[in-house]
């Protein structure tokens, strides 16, 4: 990440000189922290929300009754996670939140899972196994269906906006089962290594 | 369709139901629960907020620098040659920095290609088919304050390229 953003801002204070849109990379700095602010105020109502859902899960004693449910499927990919631990049910819950394309209780419960899986890490400053797997599946995307996509379409008068469904499921499918295949491939480098 | 539109309607308030029954049923005082648990969404932010500014620093300047513009015009050759639109560059260089800017791109290229076609349902199923990359790492990875993330951006970036790759060949095979 630190490779990656200093690359961008060098990229970006040269370009801005080169075509002298100096005053115009001032106000983006601007825009940015403002951008930032409302986002984050944003997330502070959905976060603190789910979290406050999901408290009551954990005071039943349901999120580890759950966890006992989901076990059998996300411990085939989560290897790491002892039985009954809160972070599966959090894992699933994101997942299935995604599934259904539900974008404001995704993330919440994306954080809530990463909070969950940080319980687990021997060591809090670096990632763990289990974080960046849970991290790929939710960059790669796993919605169903686009709806967003669909009523843009819709709206601009395509005839058959539904056609591009099966596609995205595929290319969804494949990207996701690929990023997945890529990070265990980047797994056995390293051990090779 | 129709039924996962509607199972997308009800899952959320169904879920919130069946837990409140099911705490009622265990005697846990929802209101205190719920408050206590909230509380902590104050403490997620304050760790996240940095990491969101950094992200939204650097792709807000890379946008109004003029280099993101570059970047497309140096994409245009490739596309010819690999007879890709050569709208969905731009898109696919724009979709894991930024969601608000690849949804008016795509609307952009609707607009500008009709509904229907080949660059519309290639940039629908990108869309579909792809997150905010580098946003969903910061906010995760900030959430827990991780500060080594070992090989995470690398595999994120090669998924994104490969999601991209994907999505053009299943719309040119389809289509």
């Amino acid at each position: 990440m630190n490779i990656i953003w200093f690359l961008l801002m060098c990229v970006s204070i040269i370009f801005s000189i080169i075509n002298g849109r100096l005053d115009d990379f001032t106000k983006a700095m601007f825009d940015a922290s403002k951008l930032a602010v409302e986002t984050c105020m944003y997330l502070l109502g959905i976060v603190s929300l789910w979290l406050g859902l999901t408290k009551i899960l954990e005071d039943s004693g349901l999120i580890f009754k759950l966890s006992h449910f989901f076990r059998p499927v996300i411990s085939r990919l989560f290897k790491n996670i002892p039985p009954d631990h809160p972070s599966i049910t959090s894992i699933t819950l994101n997942l299935l939140a995604n599934l259904f394309g539900l974008g404001n209780a995704a993330t919440p419960l994306g954080i809530k899972a990463m909070k969950d899986l940080q319980t687990l890490n021997p060591d809090p400053e670096t990632v763990t196994f289990e974080m960046m797997l849970f991290t790929v599946i939710n960059t790669s995307s796993i919605q169903i269906i686009p709806f967003t996509v669909i009523g843009l379409l819709a709206n601009y008068g395509s005839k058959m906006p539904t056609a591009i469904v099966l596609p995205t499921i595929i290319a969804t499918v494949v990207s996701t089962v690929a990023a997945v295949g890529v990070l265990f491939l980047f797994k056995g480098i390293k051990k090779w290594k | 369709m129709e039924i996962i539109n509607i199972i997308s309607q009800l899952i959320i308030p169904l879920f919130i139901l069946f837990a409140i029954v099911y705490g009622i049923a265990k005697k846990v005082r929802l209101y205190d629960s719920f408050v206590s648990g909230a509380k902590d969404g104050i403490d997620v932010i304050i760790k996240i907020f940095p990491y969101v500014l950094a992200i939204f620093l650097a792709v807000k300047t890379f946008q109004a620098s003029g280099a993101y513009d570059s970047m497309k015009n140096l994409f245009s050759g490739l596309s010819t040659a690999l007879s890709i639109p050569p709208e969905i560059f731009s898109l696919a260089i724009i979709k894991p920095l930024s969601g608000s800017a690849s949804l008016g791109i795509f609307t952009d290229i609707v607009k500008t290609t009709g509904p229907d076609s080949l660059a519309s349902r290639i940039a629908a199923v990108i869309l579909g088919s792809a997150e905010t990359t580098f946003y969903v790492v910061a906010v995760y990875m900030g959430a827990v304050s991780i500060k080594k993330t070992k090989y995470l951006v690398p595999v994120c970036i090669t998924a994104d390229i490969v999601g991209i790759a994907v999505a053009i060949a299943v719309v040119k095979m389809m289509f």
